[in-house]
């Protein structure tokens, strides 16, 4: 179906949040919204789930802690234990208080890296992606509120988001499907 | 609606009337603009030193670390001196971005940025002297744990050497894509605003593609505050490793327990020391004196002055402990009345007056809030916590057991070389930055203009805090559709001096002939044949319809307004009475004598 959609933009964020919660009370369905900078609430006004990239955080952690207990108890334990200083090279356990400042540090790194590519890929963004903010002014200091046209009537949605305070609105056809 | 309310005792962290949109032109401005020639100037010494220290590096690995004034005696001096300075300065920029983002302060905002840029090109620094260090930096990757032709002969993980390269491999990456993710934005806003086709595409790249999305915005934040999580404990970390490169030695001096709180506290305390060097200069060159107040200042001497505390208490502890144990190698340590009556007793006082009694100076809340002095303790501190590490390395090997081996240490125009080196390529990095890169973190203090803003202070203050915080922008020219905000139906405008009529602008000719003719003379006529018009928009205070306003009245150049004084700001106020005073308070003149100078 190609959709038709309407690009409403404020130019202040109480506005924008005010309208969010205005245009979902009258059950139109906001697709998209671009802000400048985070609006707090503007996601639970939309509607949005939380996000659970602390959670990935954990497990990432988890196996970094698991990479540095791995690794360094093959190489300090199985593959070539060492009489460094007398101290205990017998089992990992014994020699952990020496291991803990990399194990610690690993868990940090495997987190913190695998966190941040798991949101750059989740919300797709790399080098040589193009932006596609449809108005250049939403990096700027307009917010720009996405609304789907869906089977409404255009000039009644038109006029119901000219009350909510958009300084600009524009309808959007899409030609392909999404 | 949300509340933007604060407490009024607060100051305001962004000074002046500004808007969302204000912001953004400040932040862009130095990387929209030309350099300036004091900045061609700083950067050709910098880049000096950097090839000269380049040129001494290059003559150490070439002929060997012999070159350098170590002896048998003192086997570690400048370059694990230089070493620990440049880690300790590249901890204030984590602190500054996870630590106070955990603790929600809000003036980290306009620091931050700067701050993790510091920490960078600090630890960048740092990580040279250990691989010089090595005489052979091309076997380097021995560090790593990586299989290899002695039979898989593993590096030493009981080493506290190998928990550094850990420890500041992970710091230095993590930081940098803690800086990276919070610049993505703000490389966005610079993205859409350029003009220049090749700025476009390059911040395009650099932004990777970001486009504000609210779900992108939400997992922003979320990885913002783990990545603060996780920062906090690995900054605290690193510092503490690199203590235990001392700490878990034998020599007297060295073998101390205080050793890691200690030194986060000293890495700290330097870090800070440097942020405020660097900081105040930037504000004043890049024009940033409305978002890096005094206030910000007064905050990172509040940091010193704790941190400060703290070492001091770490120095005395030392001091005292050494005496009353009795030791009599104690009396050789760094914080000994051996050390204060011996030959390096000129080390010994560097380290107590510049770290000790200085920054007590900033308990004075004047002082605290005076720049100049700020400056100037920031670069005493800066001095001080290099001669503390030179203090803990040379004094403390100096006189060794052995009394027939006592020796001082005499460094070459290498060492001195070297160090210079890396201060000069520190600052090259940091004067391309201040040049390229958003340098305050914008998206950031827009979120806290409404609460913590000059202008909206004094509006909470004047109709109390439920009034409307709801900001008008200016008209662009609409790309597409009606416009259906109109004043007074949809909403009140805060500003009542910015609420006249777009529509409305027509100068009255008739009326202000006169005037028009005496405001021209003292600014000098625009001749389309000869000159260029300026884009008056960039001079902060003139939008569209100002600018419009101003070239009917025949003011087209940025010469032509640097030329304004009281007289002419007068009459423009008869002629345009829209926005009384506007000029003044904003100073155009002086901002069109630096867009002039600047184009």
């Amino acid at each position: 179906m190609a959709s038709k959609k309407i690009h409403a933009i404020y130019t202040d964020d109480d506005l924008l949040l005010q309208a969010v919660k205005q245009t979902r009370a009258a059950n139109y369905h906001i697709s998209e919204v671009f802000t400048p900078f985070p609006v707090h609430g503007l996601d639970h006004a939309v509607g949005l789930a939380p996000t659970r990239i602390a959670i990935t955080a954990f497990i990432y952690g988890l196996i970094g802690l698991g990479v540095a207990v791995a690794m360094m108890n093959y190489m300090m334990i199985d593959d070539w234990p060492q009489n460094i200083g007398g101290k205990p090279s017998f089992t990992y356990y014994q020699n952990m208080p020496a291991f803990i400042p990399i194990m610690f540090e690993l868990t940090v790194f495997f987190a913190a890296h695998l966190m941040v590519v798991t949101f750059y890929m989740r919300s797709k963004i790399w080098p040589f992606k193009k932006a596609e903010n449809p108005d250049v002014r939403t990096t700027d200091d307009h917010f720009l509120m996405e609304v789907d046209v869906e089977n409404h009537d255009v000039e009644k949605l038109t006029k119901f988001l000219y009350d909510t305070g958009a300084s600009e609105i524009s309808l959007i056809q899409n030609e392909q499907d999404h | 609606m949300s509340s933007h309310y604060e407490a009024p005792i607060r100051e305001p962290l962004v000074l002046g009337e500004k808007s969302y949109h204000d912001i953004s032109v400040d932040v862009g401005a130095p990387v929209l603009g030309k350099a300036s020639k004091s900045w061609w100037i700083v950067f050709t010494i910098a880049l000096v030193a950097f090839l000269w220290g380049l040129g001494c590096i290059i003559y150490t690995i070439s002929t060997g670390i012999g070159v350098w004034g170590l002896n048998k005696t003192i086997g570690w001096a400048w370059d694990i001196t230089n070493f620990v300075w440049w880690v300790g300065i590249g901890h204030a920029g984590t602190l500054i971005s996870a630590v106070l983002l955990l603790f929600r302060q809000k003036w980290r905002m306009a620091v931050n940025r700067s701050a993790e840029a510091m920490t960078i090109f600090a630890v960048v620094q740092a990580g040279l002297f250990p691989i010089i260090h090595m005489g052979r930096p091309w076997l380097a990757y021995w560090v790593l744990p990586i299989p290899n032709q002695f039979g898989s002969l593993w590096v030493n993980f009981n080493s506290p050497l190998l928990w550094d390269v850990f420890a500041i491999s992970t710091y230095l990456s993590v930081s940098l894509v803690f800086w990276w993710t919070g610049l993505l934005p703000d490389f966005a806003m610079i993205r859409d605003r350029t003009t220049s086709p090749f700025q476009k595409k390059i911040y395009g790249i650099l932004s990777f593609g970001w486009s504000g999305r609210v779900k992108d915005w939400q997992r922003f934040e979320e990885v913002s505050l783990v990545l603060a999580g996780l920062a906090t404990p690995l900054v605290l970390s690193v510092h503490t490793i690199v203590s235990f490169d001392f700490a878990t030695s034998v020599v007297p001096g060295w073998h101390s327990t205080i050793y890691p709180p200690y030194f986060v506290a000293g890495a700290i305390f330097s870090g800070f020391a440097m942020v405020q060097t660097l900081l105040i200069i930037m504000r004043k060159v890049s024009n940033l004196e409305a978002y890096i107040t005094v206030l910000h200042i007064e905050y990172m001497n509040k940091v010193i002055l704790l941190t400060g505390g703290i070492v001091t208490v770490a120095y005395i502890t030392e001091y005292f402990i050494g005496w009353y144990s009795g030791v009599p190698y104690e009396n050789y340590t760094y914080l000994s009345f051996g050390a204060a009556t011996g030959p390096y007793w000129w080390a010994f006082w560097a380290l107590i007056i510049c770290n000790l009694i200085v920054p007590l100076t900033l308990w004075v809340k004047k002082l605290r809030r005076n720049i100049v002095w700020t400056f100037i303790v920031a670069l005493i501190i800066n001095i001080g916590m290099w001669f503390e590490r030179f203090d803990i390395i040379v004094i403390d090997l100096s006189k060794d057991r052995l009394t027939s081996s006592w020796t001082m240490f005499q460094p070459t125009f290498v060492d001195i070389g070297t160090f210079m080196g890396t201060i000069g390529f520190f600052f090259v990095l940091f004067l391309l930055y201040a040049r390229t890169f958003p340098v305050i973190a914008q998206a950031e203090v827009k979120t806290i203009l409404k609460s913590s803003g000059e202008s909206f202070k004094r509006l909470r203050a004047e109709h109390g805090d439920d009034h409307s915080h709801t900001q008008t922008v200016e008209a662009y020219p609409a790309d597409a559709g009606p416009a259906a905000n109109v004043e007074d139906k949809h909403f009140d405008s805060p500003f009542d001096s910015t609420q006249d009529d777009v529509e409305n602008n027509e100068v009255d000719f008739e009326a202000h002939r006169g005037k028009i003719d005496n405001l021209l003379s003292g600014v000098g006529t625009f001749d389309p044949e000869m000159q260029t018009q300026d884009d008056l928009k960039r001079i902060n205070g003139v939008g569209p319809v100002m600018e419009m306003k101003l070239h009917q009245l025949g003011i087209f150049t940025f010469e032509q307004v640097s030329r304004m004084t009281d007289r002419e700001y007068d009459l423009l106020d008869e002629i345009i009475s829209d926005f009384p005073g506007r000029a003044k308070r904003d100073d155009w003149a002086g901002q069109a004598l630096i867009l002039k100078n600047n184009n």
